[in-house]
Order: structure tokens, then C-alpha cells, then sequence
């Protein structure tokens, strides 16, 4: 039967509810009903900024692309400015040097914020894990990741993939709740 | 009087210059790449690049790595000639071995690097339309690329980067459709290539803004070791697969494709005809494939007698060396790599000083920078 690992049942890796049982709050019909409404909102008008350091951009650009339409999940437009984004895809290898610029690109960003780490790079350090004395591993010691996407690089699916969770995890969302807003204070 | 300096004061750019920082987030460098413009009014005086925001550090990396495995490194430098770096590792370790690589090898080597020069210029078509606002080229551009990624796909499993070529030859043999969709996707391409013409290179607005800027001479070409289709769009005759043959590139005819002018828009003439003589390349080789092994007999533990080996290739944006020094262990005990980029963006200052503002960013986009190239 597959995979084992010991206290998880082999079902489970099929569970794909868990993130939605998030959502039971307790909070009253009138609220929930604001909530449900900005998330509807929110989640399918996810717009990236420009950011890109090497070789998963790549496949970022052919997922915005003709073949992967990106713009069919709401992820419109790659804004310039991170003033106008709302999720930051953390698209390459970030060094040293680079981390006070991330920082700051991710502070600049109006509330509610989003940071996808794409690639292997921006997971753990990707290839560059061993032996590197310049790299970040992982983009998840500067700030907070909501998705993480694996591959050197993805392909454009698996960040379509990884977008759709995204937006799961935003429409699990509750503004009413502070227990929610929590983990983006760093 | 009094007034009239006060004026003076407030007019900002005319008495001083106005320095600005161009990136390194910025979406007409290509990556993370810091210009430090220095402006007068609004022509660059002078500009400053700054590197180092992605240097990861490979050729210190190399020195702890077989090189077997430095082989996936080199694909993350110059992403979008992955199989060239691949090639230039690969051809350095046979020669220090003095191991014959079968024909088949060479003849789908040298497919594979035109097919990913064209992969490359595509993409330098797309992103090099956008700079100058011309938004349709990325999407005419990258649709035509989905086709070549299928052919690598199809044989090697991955779109962008490969680790396909590896010393001795290659991973696996290729996948048995590979002749018949590469003579598709040369047939197909033929047809589409017109398009781009008509799409940007007729295109009125585009030519005001790419003719009589960032006009580099052959003399600076040389003097700053710009190569690649950069240094031939001044001029300067610096393409390695004519110079110094390597795979089957001895084996066919081409031309190596000359612009004078040196503007931006011959830069854009060279890379366009490149695309043309890519396809011819690919067209007479595809049918000749000869039937043979995958990969020459190699040991398992590749050791490098000691010395010193030196290898150049040409890559899509230029003349790619790699150096390593060999003290008979299995990793070397230095590696250096020269990558085309380093040169191609210190020539920056020289070609974009005179120019406006609004010319930068068609100087850098002509230029065909990949950032983690430069930065290793």
C-alpha cells in the first residue's frame, strides 16, 4: 500500500479537507457572510509582483504566457511596484545581499500580503544547500511562506498548482479573526 | 539677483547631477542586476552596475564537487543555454581524459545547443519587445518556445534545465520521436519567424527607438571582450563555432552573421538572422544522425591527471570559457569560469553615456543579460 510513514495513515495523504475545516470559526452568520464575500474577492484577483532572481522567473514568465494562461485563476497582471501586489512569488535563489532588498519589498506590500516560494531554491537552497557561503536557505527565514512549491524548476503547472492553494488557504480566511493575522507579524 | 539664484537652486539636474538607482528589483533588468545611473537632466552622464545580488557562490562550490555533479551546476549559470555550459564541462573533462566521444554524440549535441540558441532568443525577442513597450512579442514569442521545450521535454524530462550532456556523452539516448519533432518544429518555425518580422521589426516605433543608440564600436567590442551576437552586431568576428569547431559544427555550413552599424537595432538584426542559420544548422544535421552508443565508455570515478585545461564554447549570449586546474584528485582544485555576461554588461557605461534615460533600458535589453550568469 504505497507509502508508510508511522502514525499516518495512508488515507490521509488523499485528505484534502483539512484546509477548509479552518474556516469553522464560530463567528456569527452576518459576519461569516462578510468574510466569505472579501475572500471571493481576494482570492481570485491575486496579483503577483515582478520579482524574479534566476531560473524559476523563467517559468514563472511561461506560466503567464500563452500556453499557461495564468490570468484564468485571477493571477492577472505581474505588477512593478509592490505597492500594487499582493503576493510576492519568491522565484529564484536569494543571497545575502538580496535579503534586505526582499525585506523590504515584502514590508512595502499593503496588507493582506502573500509569499509563495517557488522552487528549491527558495525552499531550503535548492542545489546550493551544501557548500555555499552565500546563500539563504530558504526564503522562510526572512519572512513568512504560505506555499511552497518544489522543483528546480517547477514546471508552470505546479505553480498554477501551488497558486489554487493559495487561494484555498486565503478563502479559509476570517479578517474577524485576529488568530488569523497572526502569523504575518514578524 | 537675489531671486534669480534661488530660481537656479530649485532647478533640479541643471546645476548638479541626480543620481538614481536602477533596481536591483527592477523589471527591465532581467533579474536583479543594480544600475547606479548617474543623470544630468535626463541624459546618463555615467552609470555603475552593481553585482553580487545572486552570486551563489559556484565556482567555490565546484571545488568540493566531482564533476559529474558540477555538470548541474553550470545549468543554473546561463539558464537559458543550459545545454551549452552542459557541453563546455563535459568536452573540458574529455579532453583531459583524451576520451573519443562517439559521432552520435557530437550530432545531437550540436542539435541540442541550436535548438536551445533559438529557445534563448526567443525568449530575448519577448522580453526584449516588452522593454520597449511592445507587449504581443511575449506572447508570439513564448508560444513558439512551448514547442521546443516539448521536444526537451519529451527526451529529457525537464523543460529548462537538463543535465543532459555529461562527460562522455549524454544521460540516456534520446527519445525516438526526437528526428521527426525537431524537422516539425523547424517546419513550423519557418512559417512563424516572418511573423516576428512583421509583428516588431517593421514596426516604426520600435525602429525610432532602437536605430542610432548605444553605439558601440568595433574597437570597444574588443576592448571589453563583448562577444556573442552583441560584439557581432559591431563587427567583431568572435564566433566560436567558426573560429574553433567543436562537435559537429565542422561538419556544416553556416554563416557567421555580421552587422556593422553597432546600435541597438544591429544587435536586434544579428539575434533575429542567428534564429534563421540556428534552423539550417539543425536541418542539416537532423537526418544524418549516425546510429550508434549514447556516451563513450567512462569510469565511474573521473580523476583529471594534473595540469591545466582550458575550453571555450559559444554560447547564446556569447563566448563561455571554462579554466580548471586539475591536481589529479576527483574534484578540481580550481574552476574558473568566463562567462559572456561579465563582459557584455561592464560595456554598459561606455555604450549608454549620451544617451537618454528611456534609451537605457533598450541599451540593456539589446545587450541580452542574464544576471545570474554574471554573478555565478
Amino acid at each position: 500500500m504505497g507509502v508508510k510513514i508511522k502514525s499516518m495513515d495512508y488515507e490521509d495523504f488523499g485528505d484534502n479537507e483539512s484546509l477548509e475545516l479552518l474556516k469553522t470559526s464560530g463567528n456569527n452568520f452576518f459576519l461569516t457572510s462578510i468574510d466569505n464575500l472579501l475572500n471571493w474577492g481576494r482570492s481570485n484577483s491575486v496579483w503577483p509582483l515582478t520579482f524574479a532572481t534566476s531560473c524559476c522567473g523563467i517559468e514563472m514568465m511561461a506560466a503567464g504566457a500563452s500556453r499557461h494562461d495564468f490570468a484564468r485563476f485571477g493571477i492577472e497582471v505581474y505588477r512593478a511596484s509592490p505597492r500594487q501586489a499582493d503576493v510576492i512569488v519568491v522565484a529564484g535563489t536569494i543571497v545575502h545581499k538580496m535579503v534586505p532588498v526582499l525585506k523590504r519589498l515584502y514590508d512595502q506590500m499593503p496588507d493582506p500580503k502573500y509569499v509563495i516560494a517557488m522552487g528549491a531554491c527558495a525552499i531550503s537552497g535548492g542545489p546550493f544547500f551544501y557548500n555555499s557561503y552565500s546563500v539563504v536557505r530558504g526564503v522562510d527565514h526572512v519572512i513568512p511562506v504560505d506555499v511552497y512549491i518544489p522543483g528546480c524548476p517547477p514546471r508552470p503547472e505546479a505553480l498554477l498548482y501551488g497558486v489554487m492553494q493559495l487561494q484555498r488557504k486565503i478563502k479559509g480566511e476570517s479578517f474577524t479573526n485576529p488568530a488569523d493575522q497572526k502569523d504575518r507579524l514578524l | 539677483m537675489m531671486s534669480e539664484e534661488i530660481i537656479k537652486d530649485v532647478i533640479v539636474g541643471e546645476q548638479e547631477d541626480y543620481l538614481i538607482n536602477l533596481g536591483p528589483q527592477h523589471p527591465s533588468t532581467h533579474g536583479v542586476l543594480r544600475l547606479e545611473v548617474c543623470l544630468k537632466g535626463e541624459t546618463v552622464k555615467y552609470l555603475n552596475p552593481h553585482i553580487g545580488y545572486i552570486h551563489r557562490g559556484i565556482e567555490k562550490m565546484c571545488e568540493a564537487l566531482t564533476y559529474q555533479q558540477i555538470i548541474h551546476l553550470t545549468d543554473r549559470m546561463d539558464y537559458l543555454s543550459a545545454h551549452i555550459n552542459n557541453e563546455a564541462v563535459s568536452m573540458i573533462v574529455e579532453d583531459a581524459l583524451q576520451v573519443e566521444v562517439p559521432e552520435r554524440v557530437k550530432y545531437i549535441r550540436t542539435i541540442l545547443d541550436e535548438l536551445n540558441r533559438i529557445a534563448s532568443h526567443q525568449l530575448w525577442w519577448c522580453a526584449f519587445g516588452m522593454d520597449l513597450g511592445a507587449l504581443t512579442t511575449f506572447f508570439y514569442g513564448l508560444r513558439d518556445r512551448e514547442h521546443i521545450l516539448d521536444i526537451f521535454e519529451e527526451s529529457f524530462g525537464s523543460r529548462l534545465l537538463h543535465s543532459f550532456v555529461c562527460p562522455g556523452g549524454l544521460m540516456h539516448d534520446v527519445h525516438p520521436n526526437f528526428q521527426k519533432r525537431t524537422k516539425e518544429f523547424i517546419k513550423y518555425f519557418r512559417t512563424k519567424l516572418p511573423e516576428y518580422d512583421q509583428l516588431l521589426t517593421g514596426n516604426i516605433i520600435f525602429q525610432n527607438r532602437s536605430k542610432g543608440i548605444g553605439y558601440m564600436s568595433r574597437e570597444t567590442a574588443i576592448g571589453y571582450g563583448v562577444t556573442g551576437p552583441s560584439g557581432r552586431g559591431s563587427g567583431f568576428s568572435c564566433d566560436v563555432r567558426k573560429i574553433a569547431p567543436y562537435g559537429a559544427y565542422d561538419k556544416v555550413r553556416f554563416n557567421e552573421i555580421l552587422e556593422t552599424e553597432g546600435d541597438v537595432f544591429a544587435r536586434y538584426k544579428v539575434r533575429m538572422a542567428e534564429m534563421h542559420e540556428s534552423l539550417s544548422i539543425i536541418e542539416q544535421l537532423i537526418d544524418n544522425i549516425p546510429e550508434g552508443d549514447f556516451t563513450a565508455k567512462m569510469k565511474p570515478i573521473i580523476k583529471l591527471p594534473a595540469g591545466e585545461y582550458f575550453r571555450r564554447v559559444e554560447t547564446a549570449r556569447g563566448e563561455l570559457a571554462v579554466y580548471v586546474v586539475s591536481d589529479g584528485n576527483k574534484t578540481p582544485y580550481r574552476m574558473k569560469f568566463r562567462t559572456p555576461n561579465f563582459s557584455n554588461l561592464f560595456v554598459m557605461n561606455e555604450i549608454a553615456s549620451g544617451y537618454k534615460i528611456a534609451d537605457l533600458i533598450a541599451i540593456s535589453g539589446s545587450l541580452d543579460l542574464v544576471i545570474p550568469d554574471i554573478d555565478r
